[in-house]
Formats: structure tokens, sequence, C-alpha cells
């Protein structure tokens, strides 16, 4: 469905590429994370990968993006806006900051690609269901929380029918209640079929709701596989990547030579 | 809106002290009446129009030129009855404008201009622009209440005198002004992946109600300004001053 062959990409005035040789691919209702530390190359992935850049960020790309098997050079940024959609980490600056109501707020992007009323109401109606925030509809968008903002900026995306949605660290700027609350519905998105690319530092968000994981490293591929092979893997540490928490208390017991049983009441413990 | 702006024409065109009067009179208290916002309508406008009203009373009445009917004299300084009546006419005129402006803004919301605008053909662009300005200052104020706590904090002194308030302003505009500039690259992005750069029109959910009564108004208002000022510039109106 989406896929990156060979892409290298400079931002403009940068002396070294941002990303060296990336290849990728991502099918239809799968969902990849990105994981790797600050710097890796997570967030200029994701704008090479929803098309942003270079298009509006500028800066020069060798290698190909492809769509459904077909190059995704000549397509214009809006005419990607309905194939893919984006989400950043501060939910605040993802708001159109025009709407007076979340409606309006999610309703914006069908709006701007013309389509017929009835049917931009039908995605707004659809979007508020699947992310549950249909309680938030009338409540003005700058006074919501964070986690909140994060939901009705995510659900302005699905609003768009978008063939995949690419998250830059959707949790990031959010407080634990937020990043549940993303995380949770994420999860269901996934659950139900959507196609995702998210980057994560927090490897446990990943750990939920990946099936398969690509860490960057100075931006290039470092590791890739399985979400459970990659997340487990004892080169994270090196890459700066720390593992989610039951890898890390696994090990920790295994130092501490733990038996079985007490292994998985503290598992269950920290699942709790 | 067609009311604000003949309001504030005409104020311009009559000159004089009575003329602008009865134009605050008529066109901003009396439908700030009707629309229950009087209250708010003085207290905002005389904050609004009180800086530069004081400065261009006192620079009329104590500078104005060829002034000779002595009312006070300080020093130096002559307030003269001449200035004094150029002040209360430029006075008068301020409250004009500045009322109809205020009487615009409490009665009407952001939003409904924008997509009226919209509606009638103005762009999205333009249409954006406008209401993400007016949108943008609640959240400019509540950006720079939490970076004014924050330097606080850290033991700036932003009370006293005018002078430490004014050093105390630095730290803070700066990091609001920055922080807003930082976050424009995201925000393009944002819209961008949205689809707001596609050309042509966009779906508009909704439009103000619009009645035959309200267009009659309007043209009739514009009818009447177009004829004040035309009846001014040919001195047909003599006893407004």
């Amino acid at each position: 469905m989406l896929a990156l062959e060979s892409v290298t990409y400079r931002y403009a005035g940068a002396l070294r590429p941002s990303l060296r040789e990336v290849s990728l691919t991502l099918s239809e209702g799968e969902v990849v994370g990105l994981a790797g530390p600050s710097e890796s190359g997570k967030t200029t992935l994701c704008l090479v990968a929803s098309g942003l850049a270079p298009r509006t960020v500028g800066g020069t790309l060798t290698g190909r993006l492809l769509l459904d098997g077909d190059d995704a050079a000549p397509l214009a940024i809006h005419q990607l806006a309905g194939r893919i959609g984006i989400a950043f980490a501060n939910p605040a600056t993802q708001l159109s900051g025009v709407a007076d109501t979340v409606y309006e707020e999610i309703a914006f992007g069908p709006m701007n690609l013309g389509l017929p009323r009835d049917d931009v109401i039908r995605r707004t109606d659809d979007a508020l269901a699947t992310l549950r925030i249909e309680a938030l509809a009338s409540r003005h968008p700058a006074r919501l929380s964070g986690g909140q903002q994060q939901l009705v900026a995510i659900a302005g995306l699905l609003a768009l029918r978008p063939e995949l949605l690419v998250l830059d660290e959707p949790t990031a700027q959010l407080d634990p209640a937020g990043s549940r609350m993303v995380a949770d519905a994420l999860a269901r998105l996934a659950d139900g079929g959507a196609s995702i690319l998210i980057a994560e530092q927090k490897t446990d968000l990943l750990a939920e709701i990946c099936r398969r994981v690509v860490v960057l490293a100075d931006g290039a591929v470092a590791l890739e596989g399985p979400a459970a092979e990659v997340l487990a893997d004892p080169r994270l540490e090196a890459l700066r990547v720390a593992a989610p928490a039951d890898v890390r208390l696994s090990r920790a017991a295994d130092v501490a030579r733990l038996p079985a049983a007490q292994r998985e009441r503290l598992r269950g413990a920290v699942g709790s | 809106m067609t009311l604000a702006t003949v309001t504030a024409v005409v104020a311009v065109a009559l000159g004089g002290l009575i003329g602008p009067v009865i134009l605050v009179t008529v066109a901003v208290l009396g439908p700030a009446l009707a629309a229950g916002v009087a209250g708010s309508l003085i207290r905002t406008t005389l904050l609004l129009s009180l800086p530069i009203a004081i400065s261009a009373v006192l620079v009329n009445l104590f500078f104005f030129p060829g002034g000779q009917t002595v009312l006070l004299q300080i020093g130096p300084i002559t307030a003269t009855a001449e200035g004094l009546g150029f002040a209360l006419e430029i006075l008068a005129r301020i409250l004009a404008i500045s009322g109809a402006i205020t009487l615009f803004y409490l009665t009407t919301r952001p939003g409904d201009l924008v997509v009226d605008l919209e509606h009638r053909g103005v762009s999205a662009r333009v249409a954006f622009v406008a209401n993400a300005s007016v949108q943008t200052v609640p959240t400019m104020v509540e950006r720079a209440g939490q970076i004014t706590a924050a330097q606080r904090a850290r033991g700036l002194d932003t009370e006293g005198s005018v002078w430490k308030r004014v050093k105390g302003l630095i730290p803070i505009v700066a990091p609001a002004v920055l922080g807003s500039i930082a976050e424009i690259e995201e925000r393009t992005m944002a819209l961008e992946a949205r689809g707001f750069t596609r050309p042509g029109r966009r779906t508009l959910l909704w439009h103000p109600p619009d009645s035959g009564a309200q267009a009659i108004a309007r043209w009739l208002l514009l009818a009447g300004g177009v004829a004040i000022v035309v009846a001014r510039a040919a001195g047909w109106l003599p006893w407004l001053g």
C-alpha cells in the first residue's frame, strides 16, 4: 500500500541527510511502529511518508514514495490529503484555530476537499463515533485537555478517510491520562483494521498496538521485524531505545532468578 | 459590519460636534441598547479610546494654533476656548468610530462573520487569515500569562515602577512571539495535510441567516451614508457645524 524505496532525504541547508537509504513498507491493515532516539530520523520519515517532505518542508529527496504501487511524486499535497493523514506531537498546532466547536474542527478537512455537505456531515459523525468523542462535539477545541485535543486532531484526519495514518509521537506531549486516552483510541483503530505508521519513543505503546517495528539510528534502519522480537532485542539499549516495561521486568527477574510464580505476579501487577 | 463602516466613514465626513454626537446616539447607543450590550459597549469604548482621546484633548486644548480666547494659563502654556472646541469635535469623532467598531465586535461572532464572507465569495484563505487573527488573540493572551507566571517563578519582577514593568516585558514578549513563530511550520503542515491548499471552493456547512429585511436595511444604510457624505461635501448641512 505505502512503500518507501531507498529514500534519502536532506533538509535544505543541512550538511548531511536526515534519512539514509531507508526502505519500508506498510501493508493494508498493518500497524508499523517507528522507534529510535531523538534525532534518529523518526519525524523526518513521517514527513516523507506523508508527502509533506519535500513538498511543504523543502529539502531534497532521492528514492521513491509509492502509494498502491504508483509513484506519489506527481501528486500535489491536497491530493495526498485524502489518502494519507498525518498527526504531530503537539495537539494544539494541529487544530485549525478557526473552529468554534469540535464538530466544525473535525469537518474542516472534508470541507476543504469541497465534498458534498451531506458527505461532510456523515464523515464527521463517523469520525466522532470511531474515536468515541461524540460528547465533545459542541465543545470549543481550545478548551479541551491535551489528550482530548489529540483525539480531535486524529478524528479530523479520520474524517478525510485516508488510506493510512502517519502519527508522529502522538502521545509525546500528553500527561499519563491523555496518553492512555490516545493509546486506547489507537488500539481500537488498529483492531478495526486501520493502516498506521506510528513513531513513538514510548515502546510500551508500540508493543501494545504494532505488529511490526522499525528502529532508526542516525537516519538509517538499524532493526526491523516483528514487534515482540525487535522490542526484546538486547541491541535496543545500545541504540538508546528503552525496551517496554514487561521486557525490562522480565530481564530484571532473570537477573534476580525469580521463580515463575513470582514473575507472573509481578507481570500482573505491572499490567494492572 | 455595514453599520460600523458607514458610521465610521460618516463620522469622519461630518466633522463638527453636533453631527458625531447625533451619530453616536443614533447609530451606536441606540442599536447597542436594542442589542442589550450598552453597558459593555460604553466600558469597552472608553477603555479603547481613552489614551488617544486624552492625548488629543490635551494637545488641542493647549497647543491649538491661532487660539485667541484664553481659558487658563499655566506658565508658558495657554488653554484656549478654540482649542477646547476643536478637542471636543475630535473626541466626538473618536467616540463615534471606536463605538461603532466596538458595537460590531460585541454583536458579531468572528466565526459567523467569516462564514458569511466566504458564502459571499471571499476567498477561503482570506477568510481563514481574518478568522485566525481574531481567534489567536485569546491563545496568545493565555500563553503570555503562562510565560509571565514562569518568569515570575524564576524571579522576574514585573511589578512596581513603569521602568521595571517595561524591563519585565522583554522576557515575556520574546518567548511568546518566538514560540508562536516556531509553531507556524507545524501548523502550516497540519493545514496542508487537511487539504487547505486545494484550489476551488470549500464546502460550507451553514451560513448565518440573512433576511430580505436585513438586506434592505443594509442598502438603506449605505445609501444614507453616501447621501450624508455628499450633502456635507456640497455644504448642504451647515447647521452641523
